[in-house]
């Protein structure tokens, strides 16, 4: 402990709170993992900055990419940043399945404690910055480009929100070097993380991440759904939206309802650790079921928060690459704000056994289960749609394929899991993880790896690797189901979860299997990682700067690939469903508009970079109890936005003869372009032009 | 001309809202300060003015009517007014039955 002039300087932090120091001071196999993981983060902070620095490429960065308001870049940037936490939470996995095959009989490679910090970062990262910033990127690139708008409603937000996502993220990574992680699990219940148990620095580090996620999730929630009711080209009609805004709009909803429980949650927590408040405490009133309460409040409608975007890219994908019209966009649609609704009221299944009686159990077990009917809606219409469709195998159409039958295993668990008695009997053990992974990795995690690959050549020009992405596809899928096949089987013999080491010999096979799963699953992030610097290297033979790859049929593939900052030379007149590929049908797709006119785009703000810092900041100094840097930065927050307030001078017009000349230079392109049958789509004669589009 | 009859109407709607919106709080101030009703009623008396309030501002002020140009935000409200009950409803449920069953 530190006193004096020390505390009021640095607050909690002391020699032992460093990785590297306690690897130093006792160096056991343990530690110097831990500090092997901070070495990580240092090394690669240190060799990016290094990087940037001898490319000169900081004031690009910061002029083109930090402080843009454009949403495609802030999108990217959302990506980018769920690709490096995707890294670190993936190889904690593999590090907690190794563990569970090694500790059986006898001590494993992690101490207990440390196991517990991996499993709370795991769970955390998983869903509030890989999924979260993944899902949230995905709907900034596409679904303005889908409903035809130049921009979403609110470019500052949007740019603010990115950045407190950023700066829980860097508290995340920030845990790794400074201090411990909360061991509390990702939901982090009380009263565990209440001060009597754990006054150390991980629960607070738990509460001020989330609360910044948070926070920044609830903002993009209010941001996409304005866009998608205010911003829609004339004639986009919502019934006559692609399925993904659809979803989009869905998600942003139960963002916005969704994630104040959570808020209110995390910070009554923190009014309990700091202030010494009774809310969830064990003696003086508190209530711990309140937060369980709350926290699945949030918790449940952040599964489909979690699960529609990837609905969405399915419907798109499978229409696309099936050369056909969805298959029931009606019933799609209804199905998907039926699961908005009802992911509502379903909470109580994440705490059947906290002891309500069993009428209120039923009701919740019976709510339950009416969510698969929309779900299975939703299966047959993506079967009905390749049905006689002219299917092609691509990398995101093997992933849909893979998602169609692996979630409906995992949907099966789940109607298994609805029923209270029988959720006695397996809750808390791996049978659950079995069932949580099986929803989300395929319901999550192969839809946003097939909206990468899917918009990839749209973002940047080019196409991904066909064969890489198919290696990763390979790995992806087959170390799914070894990797948590064998956790449904462990959780039915009764292991329970988050278990640093057992003494069951029996559980020894299904856990080597599992570890095996974890590595292929890593093999599958790796060969995603390869595919991009192989398609990096080669993309000039896989340029499509037609930009219409997959012959799609959304507005978004009738532009220039990548797209121009306004996005649209001139807004599109939205007559049908599907009106590019009706355009392309009529051979107006590629028509050059009547007339150009000036366009109005937001200018750039320091002001999304600088609150992040400054959040961060100010969590940071939370967290270490380093009260002048919380306050100063608390101050700083509000100055900044006091400032902007000022800022008048907010837009920069483009001249017409400016559109006009990018335009008609890309117009060349399609006219020099050669028009490609669908067998050669993934060679290097497409350049983005579909055949008889240009006619 | 066809302006400032535009003006009157909604000079006139605000005015009736103002009035409607005075008239009900000065209801509700006035069943409380001169006993007008028992004690639980007039709890369920202030409670229901409080609703048309609602009502009251929803459509004099905020112009949230059944016309089709304000088709999409009556939608919001009724489904923000929805998930919220859903919320409170259910977490007064839970926490209640967790309550009785503890003692």
């Amino acid at each position: 402990m530190v006193h004096g002039a020390w505390f009021w300087l640095l607050g909690r932090i002391d020699l032992d709170s460093f990785a590297f120091v306690r690897a130093w001071r006792e160096p056991s196999l343990d530690r110097l993992i831990a500090a092997g993981a901070a070495a990580m983060v240092v090394l690669g902070a240190i060799a990016a900055f290094a990087i940037i620095t001898r490319m000169r490429k900081w004031r690009y960065l910061w002029e083109n990419w930090f402080t843009s308001l454009d949403h495609k870049k802030i999108g990217i940037l959302y990506i980018a940043l769920s690709g490096v936490m995707l890294t670190r939470a993936v190889i904690e996995a593999v590090l907690m399945r190794m563990q569970q095959a090694v500790a059986v009989n006898q001590p494993g490679i992690v101490k207990p404690e440390h196991f517990g910090e991996l499993f709370s970062t795991h769970g955390s990262i998983m869903i509030f910055f890989m999924a979260m910033p993944f899902l949230i990127g995905l709907i900034n690139y596409v679904m303005p480009l889908q409903i035809g708008a130049r921009d979403v409603a609110f470019p500052l937000l949007n740019s603010v929100s990115l950045w407190m996502t950023v700066g829980g993220a860097v508290l995340m990574m920030a845990s790794l070097v400074i201090g411990k992680f909360s061991t509390g699990g990702w939901s982090g219940y009380p009263p565990y993380t209440e001060m009597a148990f754990n006054s150390g620095v991980g629960p607070d580090y738990w509460i001020w991440a989330v609360t910044l996620s948070s926070l920044g999730t609830m903002m993009t929630g209010i941001n996409f759904a304005v866009t998608i009711y205010k911003s829609r080209a004339p004639g986009m009609h919502l019934f006559r939206m692609p399925l993904f805004c659809w979803t989009s709009l869905c998600v942003s909803i139960l963002m916005i309802f969704a994630m104040p429980p959570l808020t209110v949650a995390t910070a009554l927590l923190a009014l309990d650790r700091y202030l010494d408040f009774h809310f969830f405490t064990n003696d003086l009133g508190g209530n711990m079921m309140n937060y369980a309460n709350l926290f699945w409040l949030f918790g449940h409608p952040e599964v489909y928060i979690l699960i529609l975007p990837a609905f969405g890219v399915y419907s798109e994908v499978i229409s696309t690459f099936s050369s056909k019209r969805l298959y029931g966009y009606r019933s799609l649609v209804y199905a998907t704000m039926a699961i908005a609704v009802l992911s509502f009221t379903v909470w109580l299944h994440h705490f059947f056994t906290m002891g309500q009686n069993a009428d209120i159990n039923a009701f919740f077990g019976v709510a339950t289960m009416t969510i698969g009917i929309p779900t299975g809606v939703k299966v047959y219409d993506w079967i009905l749609t390749m049905y006689r469709g002219r299917v092609r195998f691509t990398v995101p159409m093997l992933f849909s394929i893979a998602f169609i039958v692996t979630f409906v295993i995992g949907g099966m668990s789940g109607i298994m899991l609805a029923v209270p008695p029988l959720d006695y009997v397996v809750h808390n053990t791996l049978f659950l993880v079995a069932h949580f992974h099986n929803m989300l990795i395929p319901g999550l995690l192969y839809g946003m790896i097939a909206g990468y690959q899917f918009w990839f050549p749209k973002a940047f020009g080019f196409r991904l690797d066909e064969r890489w992405g198919r290696i990763a596809f390979g790995c992806w899928v087959s170390g799914f189901y070894l990797a948590f096949m064998p956790l449904y089987v462990l959780g039915a013999m009764g292991m329970p979860r988050r278990m640093a080491g057992v003494f069951q010999s029996e559980y020894l096979p299904w856990l080597l299997v599992a570890a095996v799963g974890g590595f292929l699953v890593l093999a599958g992030l790796v060969a995603l990682f390869v595919q991009l610097w192989v398609s990096i290297r080669r993309r000039e033979e896989a340029s499509v700067p037609v930009g219409d790859p997959w012959d799609a049929r959304s507005l978004e593939w009738g532009i220039a690939a990548p797209p121009p900052e306004y996005n649209f030379a001139h807004i599109p007149d939205i007559e049908t469903r599907d009106p590019f590929y009706a355009a392309k049908e009529h051979g107006t797709a590629y028509d050059p508009p009547r007339h150009y006119d000036d366009i109005e785009m937001p200018k750039n703000s320091k002001v999304g970079p600088l609150l992040g810092i400054a959040g961060a900041a100010c969590a940071f100094g939370l967290v270490w109890y380093i009260w002048w840097l919380a306050a100063a930065a608390f101050v700083a927050i509000w100055g900044v936005v006091i400032a902007r307030s000022f800022v008048r001078d907010i837009y920069k017009t483009i001249p017409a003869a400016e559109v006009a000349r990018e335009h008609q230079r890309w117009l060349s392109q399609v006219a020099a372009a050669r028009g490609i049958p669908r067998e050669l789509e993934t060679t290097p004669a497409n350049q983005g032009l579909a055949e008889g589009a240009a006619a | 001309m066809d302006q400032q009859h535009a003006y009157r109407r909604q000079l006139r709607t605000y005015a009736i809202g103002f009035v409607s919106a005075l008239v009900l709080t000065c209801a509700a101030f006035a069943t409380v300060r001169f006993h007008l009703a028992p004690p639980q009623t007039a709890i369920g008396i202030v409670f229901a003015l409080g609703l048309v309030q609602i009502v009251v501002h929803f459509r004099f002020f905020l112009h949230i009517d059944l016309e089709r140009s304000a088709r999409d935000d009556l939608q919001l409200i009724l489904f923000s007014t929805l998930i919220t009950l859903l919320m409170v409803g259910g977490t007064l449920v839970i926490l209640a039955n967790l309550h009785h069953r503890m003692m």
